[in-house]
């Protein structure tokens, strides 16, 4: 029964799945040629507050998605802590180590904002920023930093959801101001977008390194003890 | 020139591909871990030949580096969970 569930009908469904997005590429490729979203999108780039099309897609046009996958990397992170305490760390790295993973880690966090702010006309992001950062964290996790570069506690989970409070803060503002949620007024745009970015530059690197180091974080009263 | 770009393109999918094959068919966790990684720094070439410099960047570093960093310390915990089952415990050994 297995033998022909891994034989017969795994390739035979990998091929109909293969068939299926080779007919989509063909339909996308000779359908028909009228007016087609991308052009009006792009067309409407410099509206956006964002030169970076692809900045004004995940910031601007589709929102929503950024917000909803800011949201489903604190559930994973939520998940993570909820499995249990975390396991103990890496044994202290020797001198060599440390002494690239200093010079390492300020330079990450150099890139990450430098990734951040350039996001905004040419590629990068908050992703790409936050992931440098989270990168920052790995690292000084693998030298033997037990707290991975993370703050304590309270500070930890202010920043762990840090990119979706933003992100709502916004959005409800702006309805307040009588508009939609998270449609910017055209002057504030970009100022908007950099806010939004830099809370999940923030929000995805503490993610990302808390992640990385796992298991729940420990209370205030609880880190003293060893 | 195009023919050349046209046979690193040919190469770089088949690559991709016997990698992604290698690592979903490799019995030990951490070997496809291993090959995950290699795979996800490809797939970055491939959409930096696509044009896609965002997807590249965002593909080495979080589909490459920090996926790949989380599931080699994933393997390493389930490795570390199954061994005391599959092989006695060493101060069972010695009383």
């Amino acid at each position: 029964m297995t033998r022909f569930v891994s034989w017969v009908l795994l390739p035979l469904g990998l091929v109909a799945i293969a068939g299926v997005l080779v007919w989509a590429f063909y339909l996308a490729t000779t359908g028909e040629t009228g007016a087609r979203l991308a052009d009006l999108a792009l067309a409407r780039v410099p509206e956006t507050g964002v030169s970076n099309p692809v900045t004004s897609v995940l910031l601007n046009y589709r929102a929503y998605d950024t917000l909803l996958e800011l949201a489903v990397l604190l559930a994973a992170l939520l998940g993570i802590w909820s499995l249990g305490p975390a396991a103990p760390g890496f044994q202290r790295a020797a001198e060599v180590l440390q002494g690239m993973v200093a010079w390492f880690v300020p330079l990450l966090i150099l890139a990450a904002g430098h990734m951040l702010w350039v996001g905004a006309y040419a590629p990068g992001g908050a992703f790409q920023a936050g992931a440098l950062l989270g990168a920052a964290g790995v690292m000084l996790a693998l030298a033997g930093h037990p707290s991975a570069g993370l703050p304590s506690e309270p500070v930890l989970r202010l920043l762990a959801i840090l990119g979706v409070l933003v992100f709502c803060l916004v959005g409800l503002a702006l309805m307040v101001l009588g508009l939609g949620f998270l449609t910017y007024p055209p002057g504030m745009a970009k100022w908007l977008i950099l806010l939004i970015e830099t809370g999940a530059t923030l929000a995805i690197g503490v993610t990302l390194a808390a992640a990385y180091r796992g298991g729940r974080p420990a209370r205030a009263s609880e880190g003293a003890a060893p | 020139m195009t023919t050349l770009l046209a046979a690193f393109d040919l190469l770089l999918s088949l690559t991709l591909l016997g990698l992604a094959v290698a690592a979903l068919t490799s019995a030990e966790p951490r070997r496809g871990v291993i090959l995950f990684i290699a795979f996800g720094l490809l797939l970055a070439l491939v959409w930096a030949r696509l044009r896609a410099p965002d997807l590249a960047l965002a593909e080495a570093a979080i589909g490459a580096g920090l996926s790949g960093a989380l599931m080699l310390a994933a393997a390493r915990r389930a490795r570390r969970r199954r061994s005391p089952e599959t092989a006695p415990r060493p101060s069972e050994e010695q009383p």
